[in-house]
């Protein structure tokens, strides 16, 4: 994004934002009104039981939806009146996105689906290549770039679908749940990946079910029937002893 | 926590004297239990009382040397070969203090789980700010001690929430 940063300006912010569905009888809102801010490098974490609302946040945030209540403004722009082709580079370009059901393409493999972002955004095959094999390394999986999301596992599937999310010069990062299927040791990993992400001034929504995850956060909203009702923030401090380490 | 067994374990290794078993108990336990000087010495006589340690010959005082005996040894053996058995489980204050707010008709549960909830998350990731700046290689009593304190926070929180779907059920 290109836009000159404002100091004090939030990179996202939800006014009063609601999302229904249907009408009538059969209406429901998904979401809302929730109202929060997310500065530039902050990691932040979404938890709550299923449907509280969760991907219907992220997707809002990620101009996949719009709201049918209040304002989705990603540095101070109303992301409802882009038009279809400036949410569709915005997609491209500024928001990584890690969908709950991850939207891999079987047909290429594990480096062509990381690279494709950047091939599309018009970036030279061969550097989007170095790019993407660069992100497949990050998480770990730089040995099975080769391999088609059918001949990956579960967990390695999750970490291709990160990378894809993490490359390029992508600001926004909006992950739905993306450590579900990874053990102990590979979460962490992926979570200290998105760290550093966050201390290098990119942005992030994480949702997760994973309370050791979402420790990783600096903010931690709680959801529940579509609003929030809590929010943690890690503060200084520690109930250990020893102030800094051994 | 068994400050003798403790004691053994580190004497297991090489002898020492009553300040160097304090710092090295300290080190290997990443500082999370600190121990003052005059507990060891304590700790020490009641050891050589039961036979499970020796004073070494030479200097006496504060820089008297003790070492680990055979019957010490079998001892530490012992502790390492038995499972930690929290059962019945030590006294915990949160489980208790929700239990009884369950039982206490006037008290809003929800809101102390709420509360708590954003209490231990907060801990939590305070615990894992420390993780972060920790080298796992160089650093690894503190960070297997950091380790534990997040997953039982996140047993916390997950204990959390099923008391409150539990109580939202009950509700209904
Ligand atoms: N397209 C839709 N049409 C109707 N209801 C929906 C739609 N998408 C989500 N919902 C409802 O909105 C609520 C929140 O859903 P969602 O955001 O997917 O929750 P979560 O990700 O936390 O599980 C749920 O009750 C869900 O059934
Ligand atoms: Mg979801």
């Amino acid at each position: 994004m290109t836009a000159p940063r404002r100091d004090g300006e939030p990179l996202l912010r939800f006014e009063d934002v609601g999302r229904g569905y249907g009408d009538g009888p059969h209406a429901v809102r998904a979401l809302g009104p929730v109202r929060f801010d997310v500065r530039s490098g902050e990691l932040v974490a979404v938890m709550g039981p299923s449907g509280s609302g969760k991907t219907t946040l992220l997707s809002l945030a990620g101009a996949l939806e719009r709201p049918t209540e209040g304002r989705v403004l990603l540095r101070g722009r109303d992301l409802a009146t882009l038009s279809a082709p400036a949410r569709a580079a915005l997609r491209r370009r500024d928001i990584g996105y890690v969908f709950q059901d991850l939207n891999l393409l079987p047909g290429l493999t594990a480096l062509e689906n990381v690279s494709l972002p950047l091939e599309l955004d018009g970036v030279r095959l061969a550097a989007a290549r170095e790019e993407a094999r660069a992100a497949l390394d990050a998480v770990g999986l730089a040995s099975l770039a080769a391999r088609f999301p059918d001949d990956l596992s579960g967990g390695e599937r999750q970490r291709v679908a990160i990378a894809r999310a993490f490359v390029g010069p992508r600001e926004l990062l909006l992950a739905d749940e993306p450590t579900g299927n990874l053990d102990s040791v590979t979460g962490e990993r992926v979570l200290r990946h998105l760290r550093a992400a966050c201390d290098g001034g990119r942005t992030a929504i994480l949702v997760t079910h994973d309370p050791s995850h979402a420790g990783w956060a600096d903010r931690v909203l709680f959801l529940r029937d579509g609003v929030l009702v809590d929010e943690a923030a890690s503060g200084a401090g520690c109930l250990v002893r020893v102030e800094d380490g051994p | 926590m068994s400050i003798p067994l403790s004691l053994l374990a580190i004497l297991s290794d090489r002898s020492a004297h009553g300040y160097g078993l304090k710092s090295r108990f300290e080190e290997s336990t990443a500082g999370a239990w600190p121990l003052n000087v005059g507990q060891v010495y304590t700790t020490l006589r009641r050891l050589e009382r039961d036979g499970l340690v020796l004073p070494e010959e030479g200097e006496g005082g504060a820089r008297q040397t003790w070492r680990i005996t055979d019957a010490g040894r079998t001892a530490l053996e012992e502790w390492f070969g038995t499972p930690v058995e929290d059962d019945p489980p030590a006294r915990d204050e949160l489980s208790i203090k929700v239990l009884l707010a369950v039982a206490a008709d006037a008290v809003d549960v929800t809101d102390i789980v709420q509360r708590q909830r954003v209490a231990t998350m907060e801990r939590l990731q305070r615990y894992t700010r420390r993780k972060r700046a920790a080298d796992p290689e160089r650093e690894l009593p503190w960070t297997l001690l950091l380790d534990a304190l997040i997953l039982k926070a996140e047993a916390e929180l997950k204990w959390l929430d099923l008391c409150e779907a539990r109580l939202a059920e009950r509700g209904r």
